[in-house]
């Protein structure tokens, strides 16, 4: 009796989102089977491997970032090295000097950073905030007014602030939206039909599900996607088709293993390479569960990441 | 095809005599069919009988029983294919590598061996060592005997019928799993796997051959076999792993209801993130035995925290031990934080506490593993529970601080722990741990 090759293919597929202009544009999703299962159906549009820089720097970071952005004297020119590494599909830029707690940057700072950078690269631009809700609700709004036409994506929208993202971003001048959830699936469907019924079409939103680093929490992160993928393609449920977007680096990058200096951890060896095995760890798994897109930090990682899913898919 | 309840109730005497501790025939084969029971508790019934049922209702997928060093272990014995379904049941191993081609073998196994440690509760290091037999055929057993006293468990990888045996005879109380039978060889080298009483890896061209390979073992009575998903590149590494897995589960197909060994440091030829990166990618699908190079902390502290994450029950909270964790060097003058014992808490609030930088005493009290809130619902965390931890843990007599710095969510607690606790200054933290840097940084001030 031969091998008889199971098939997972569904008549539901994810929807597909355009990030960007011109030629480098990139579309996330599309695809009607299993992340990376290939063997059961094509994937289109593979999966994406973006790099995020911060408006403050990285002048504090493990050398092969701060090393890598040495030469470069403002945020435009950051962004530009970034999207230079051919690996790179999409830029995030981290709008960290927002942060009310922190450096307090005023608006017309950061719609500025944000113009510098859109203007900079060719390659699609993500905007992430500085995770304070009001401050980012404001700032997303101006600059998806100042970008207008770049087609970038504001991320993200949460439950408590997506009404005026949706409705500035979404609506009004026509950028991309994200919507974000901490690990549950019910409160990234309920968030993703929040938005919809705000009349933001639904091939306009891309899902951040939440993240956590490989090790803190994990299991939730990957049972989340597994059932957000189960549910938007074995039963058609059509508000959670939305490609799913995980930021990485910024969460691995703060937890003890990436942090812990080698003095205080001399057994732990070089720090970079500790930094390095938890950021493409954690986003192999997220790939592995579901993610259409990454956001990683390091130089190192993003190649690795490329790479595995250039050979994959 | 699994016998149906009503299949197997057929079988029965239908006497209902109880003796299996149940009331009727048809209720112990309902608990048969469901996998609750075990056929054999049936006393009344015929040696073929028995072999039918639990042939037909045996699990899709084999488990497989491996020794590595002194602690054992199984691999496969999957019932699904999402932890959300139900829960993984075997965690992958990791196996640093080995060969009779490299020239620095000893330090490198000295090396890996280096990384050993405890991670909530699971010691966490290399279980096993890959022992690849390149050209140099004659230092195979020499080399199989290093590793074996590394103590650890061995994987032989082979494909000579006679370097194999030799090594394997060498080392055979170590239990290796002989991977080396292929299409070519499979009948010889599965009599020495039976002979030994080794677990068998085969592999194959492709899965088709993999598969006829099995087929072909199974027949000669071997069933103590793991299915190397072979090397000939990532994309049919991982289709492999895939397909095996599911083949068992969802199409019931027991020639592939065995557990999986991928060769990632062959996949990946000495780039080093790239290799963690597939290391990742098999801990989640389905690589039962994942081959690095080596093991050192970088790939440790990731891969290993990926697995414990992902091989937790999800029925079943990860817990951390009470007691005392001191963070940021603190000492006994340093203010104390309480909170629950749920995994999870406790990462996000000592990371957050350490981000903090100030010396803090962070107690973990016994709540059944629950977060702060759901112990707080259950009872399991209250002023008389805090005051238990206190006294039991004798925190008076440890720390000199007087700070007792409570969950901002359980602020409501704070007036009973007060009047249980009247030396103490009891403080409300913030509600959320992204507070605590804040929170920490003005507490010092």
């Amino acid at each position: 009796m031969p091998f008889k090759k199971p098939v997972q293919k569904y008549n539901a597929s994810i929807n597909t989102v355009e990030l960007g202009v011109g030629d480098k544009k990139i579309v996330l999703g599309g695809e009607n089977v299993l992340p990376l299962y290939t063997f059961d159906g094509a994937i289109e549009n593979a999966p994406k491997v973006g790099i995020e820089i911060s408006d403050l720097g990285y002048a504090d970071q493990v050398p092969g970032i701060s090393g890598f952005y040495a030469d470069c004297a403002t945020i435009a020119d950051m962004a530009k090295k970034a999207a230079s590494i051919e690996a790179v599909d999409f830029v995030c830029l981290r709008l960290d000097s927002a942060d009310p707690n922190g450096y307090d940057a005023s608006f017309e700072d950061c719609v500025a950073t944000a113009k510098a950078v859109a203007e900079a690269i060719d390659k699609p631009l993500v905007i992430a905030g500085c995770k304070n809700d009001e401050k980012d609700a404001q700032l997303f709004t101006k600059i998806a007014d100042a970008l207008q036409g770049k087609n970038v994506l504001m991320f993200s929208a949460k439950e408590a602030n997506y009404k005026g993202i949706a409705a500035s971003a979404g609506l009004a001048y026509g950028q991309k939206v994200g919507a974000e959830s901490a690990v549950d699936i019910n409160l990234a469907k309920q968030l993703n039909v929040l938005i919809t019924q705000m009349g933001v079409n639904a091939s306009n939103v891309v899902m951040n599900t939440g993240t956590a680093a490989a090790g803190y929490g994990f299991e939730y992160v990957v049972s989340t996607m597994d059932r957000v993928k189960a549910a938007a393609l074995g039963q058609n449920d059509a508000s959670l088709q939305l490609p799913i977007m995980t930021p990485v680096g910024s969460e691995t990058w703060g937890v003890k293993e990436s942090v812990a200096s080698e003095e205080d951890m001399p057994a732990w060896g070089s720090q970079e390479k500790r930094g390095i095995g938890m950021e493409v760890t954690t986003a192999a798994a997220v790939l592995a569960s579901g993610s259409n897109a990454v956001i990683l930090r390091h130089p190192e990682s993003v190649a690795a990441v490329a790479k595995l899913i250039k050979e994959l898919i | 095809m699994a016998l149906k309840g009503i299949d197997i109730f057929k079988l029965t005497p239908k006497t209902n005599c109880k003796e299996c501790g149940n009331p009727t025939c048809m209720a112990f084969s309902m608990k048969v069919a469901s996998g609750a029971v075990e056929i054999t508790k049936c006393p009344h019934l015929s040696d073929e009988v028995l072999a039918k049922v639990s042939e037909s209702n045996a699990p899709p997928m084999k488990t497989i029983a491996v020794k590595a060093g002194d602690t054992e272990y199984k691999l496969g014995g999957e019932t699904v294919l999402y932890r959300h379904e139900k829960t993984f049941v075997s965690k992958t191993l990791y196996a640093m590598t080995v060969c009779t081609d490299m020239e620095d073998n000893d330090a490198k196994i000295a090396e890996s061996m280096k990384v050993d440690y405890d991670r909530i509760g699971e010691r966490m290091y290399c279980e096993y060592i890959f022992v690849n037999c390149g050209e140099k055929k004659d230092e195979f057993v020499a080399l199989a005997q290093k590793a074996a006293a590394a103590n650890r468990g061995v994987v032989l990888n082979c494909s000579d019928v006679e370097t194999m045996k030799a090594a394997a005879t060498a080392i055979k109380d170590a239990q290796p799993i002989l991977n080396g039978a292929d299409a070519s060889n499979y009948e010889a080298m599965s009599a020495v796997a039976t002979e030994l009483g080794c677990v068998l890896g085969v592999t194959g061209a492709d899965l088709d051959e993999l598969y006829e390979t099995v087929t072909k073992l199974e027949a000669l009575g071997n069933k103590n076999l793991i299915l190397d998903v072979g090397t000939a590149s990532v994309k049919a590494a991982f289709e492999g792993a895939v397909q095996i897995r599911r083949a068992a589960l969802l199409n019931k197909d027991r020639t592939f209801g065995y557990p999986t060994i991928v060769n990632v440091a062959k996949l990946a030829a000495g780039d080093e993130a790239f290799e963690t990166a597939l290391a990742s990618l098999f801990t989640l699908k389905y690589g039962s035995i994942v081959v690095l190079s080596d093991m050192t902390y970088a790939k440790s502290l990731a891969l290993h925290g990926l697995r414990q994450n992902v091989f937790t029950d999800p029925q079943k909270p990860m817990k951390v031990e009470p007691g005392i964790y001191p963070l940021n060097k603190a000492d006994a003058d340093a203010p104390c934080c309480i909170t629950v014992d749920f995994a999870l808490t406790y990462f996000v609030v000592s990371g957050e506490l350490e981000r903090s930088g100030v010396p803090c005493n962070l107690l973990i009290s016994d709540a059944g593993g629950y977060s702060v809130l759901t112990a707080w619902a259950a009872g399991k965390l209250s002023a008389s529970t805090i005051v238990k931890f206190i006294n039991e843990y004798e925190i008076a007599n440890k720390i000199n601080n007087r700070t007792l710095i409570l969950p901002g969510k359980v602020a409501v607690l704070k007036g009973e722990v007060q009047d249980k606790l009247p030396d103490w200054n009891v403080v409300v933290g913030p509600a959320e741990a992204v507070g605590l840097v804040k929170f920490m940084k003005e507490l010092q001030a």
